[in-house]
C-alpha cells in the first residue's frame, strides 16, 4: 500500500535549540536536521536570527544560520535569485525557493523549513534528485528532427515561440513534483509535473518533428495519466507556472490523434 | 503491508533504467476518455434517476412497477446503470493503482473491483428488465 505514516526510522524528534542572539529583532528557525552518520533519527532544532544583522530573504536567514551559529547545517543554494532552483525546500508547509521568499512573507513568528517532500534525504535539507532528473532526461529535452539541418538555424514565427511562454522558464527547482500526491505514492512509474512541463514544452515547439514519437512514450497509464488534476503543482511553483495546464493540454493532444 | 515493486529494493540499476522501467504501456488515451465520457453521461442520467425515484416515493408497488414498465424510464433507468457501473470501475481501478503497491493485492483487488461492478451492473439490469417487461 501507500505509505502514509513516516517510517520508524524517519520520524524526526525535538532537536537542539541553539544560542539565541542578542538583540530585539530576533525570528526563530525551525530546522528539520537529519545526517547519516550519527544513526539517529531526524530532528528538528531551533534556531534565533537576528533580522538586523541578516538579509530578507529566508535564504539569507539560513546563510546567517550556517555562517554564525552552526557550520554544519546543510543545505543546496548557488543563484541566490530564483533562476537556479536548488533552494527548493519546504517553508511553512509549502514547496518554494528560499532565495524568493522573503521572511516577513512567512508572517510567523516560528518558521519551519523542512526538505523537499517525500524525497529520499541525503542530509538536512538537501533531497537525493537523480530520479527527478532521471524522468527529466527520459522526456528527452531537446530539439529532435529528421529534415536536414539548416544552414543557419530551425526558425519559428513569433506566434509560434509565444507558444514556450509560460513553458520555457521551468528551472527544475522539483517544487512541483514533490508537491504531487500522485508522484507521492507513484513516482517510480508517474514521470510528475516537471518532466511533464518539460515533454509539453516539446512537444509544442513547432520546430520538433518527433511529436508522435514524445507522445508514444507518454502513452501509459502511468506515466502521464497518474495526474488527477490536484493541481499542487500550480499551486506551489514558484515561477508560477501552470504545470496541470501542460498536462492538460498533453491529454488533449492524445484524444486529438485518436478521436 | 508488503510493498513489492521492485524499484525500491536495494540496487545498482541507473536512475535512467528505473524511470524508464517496462517502458510505456501505450495505451491509457481510451480508458480516460471513456472515463470523462461516463462523467459527462452521468449527470443527466443520475439527474433523471434520482427524478424517477422521487416520482416512486410513498406510492404503492404497482405504481412503481406501472412508471418502470414505461419505455422511457426503462431505457433511462437501464442508460443510468450502464454508465454509472462502467465510471465506478473505471475510477475504483485507478484508486486501486493509485494506493495498492502488492503485486498480488493489486490484481485481486482489480478482478474484485471488476468482478462486482459488473455484478452490481447485471443485478440492477435484470431487476428493471424484470419489473418493466
Amino acid at each position: 500500500m501507500a505509505q502514509f505514516n513516516l517510517p520508524k526510522n524517519s520520524q524526526y524528534t525535538e532537536g537542539k535549540t541553539w544560542p539565541r542572539p542578542a538583540g530585539q529583532n530576533v525570528q526563530e528557525f525551525r530546522i528539520y536536521r537529519w545526517n547519516q552518520d550519527d544513526g539517529a533519527n531526524p530532528r528538528i532544532d531551533t534556531y534565533y536570527v537576528d533580522r538586523d544583522d541578516c538579509g530578507p530573504m529566508v535564504l539569507d536567514a539560513l546563510l546567517w544560520i550556517k555562517n554564525k551559529i552552526d557550520p554544519t547545517l546543510t543545505f543546496r543554494r548557488s543563484c541566490r535569485e530564483g533562476i537556479c532552483g536548488s533552494c527548493a525546500m519546504n517553508i511553512m508547509g509549502q514547496n518554494t525557493l528560499a532565495c524568493t521568499l522573503g521572511i516577513d512573507d512567512c508572517q510567523s513568528g516560528q518558521i519551519k523549513i523542512y526538505p523537499l517532500p517525500h524525497m529520499p534525504v541525503l542530509k538536512d535539507l538537501v533531497p537525493d534528485l537523480t530520479a527527478f532528473f532521471a524522468q527529466h532526461a527520459a522526456i528527452e529535452p531537446w530539439l529532435q528532427t529528421e529534415s536536414p539541418t539548416p544552414e543557419k538555424e530551425w526558425r519559428q514565427t513569433p506566434e509560434d515561440r509565444t507558444r514556450l511562454d509560460g513553458l520555457y522558464e521551468c528551472i527544475l527547482c522539483a517544487c512541483c513534483t514533490t508537491s504531487c500526491p500522485s508522484y507521492w505514492w507513484n513516482g517510480d512509474r508517474f514521470l510528475g509535473p516537471a518532466a511533464l512541463l518539460q515533454a509539453y514544452r516539446w512537444l509544442i515547439d513547432s520546430r520538433d518533428e518527433h511529436t508522435g514519437e514524445r507522445l508514444d512514450t507518454l502513452h501509459d497509464p502511468f506515466r502521464l495519466y497518474r495526474c488527477h488534476t490536484i493541481m499542487n503543482c500550480a499551486n506551489t511553483c514558484p515561477k508560477g507556472l501552470n504545470p496541470a495546464k501542460a498536462i492538460a493540454e498533453i491529454k488533449k493532444m492524445m484524444i486529438a490523434r485518436e478521436v | 503491508m508488503a510493498d513489492n515493486r521492485p524499484e525500491i529494493r536495494p540496487s545498482i540499476r541507473t536512475a535512467s533504467a528505473r524511470v524508464k522501467g517496462l517502458g510505456p504501456a501505450h495505451h491509457g488515451t481510451s480508458e480516460w476518455w471513456l472515463h470523462r465520457v461516463t462523467a459527462v453521461s452521468n449527470v443527466p442520467l443520475i439527474l433523471a434517476f434520482v427524478v424517477i425515484i422521487a416520482k416512486m416515493a410513498g406510492r404503492p408497488y404497482p405504481e412503481a412497477v406501472a412508471l418502470i414498465s414505461h419505455p422511457l424510464v426503462a431505457i433511462l433507468l437501464i442508460l443510468a446503470v450502464i454508465s454509472v457501473t462502467n465510471h465506478m470501475r473505471m475510477g475504483l481501478q485507478i484508486v486501486i493503482e493509485d494506493y495498492v503497491h502488492d503485486k498480488g493485492l493489486k490484481i485481486a483487488a482489480v478482478m474484485a473491483n471488476n468482478f462486482y461492478c459488473v455484478a452490481v451492473a447485471v443485478a440492477c439490469l435484470y431487476a428493471i428488465l424484470r419489473v418493466s417487461l
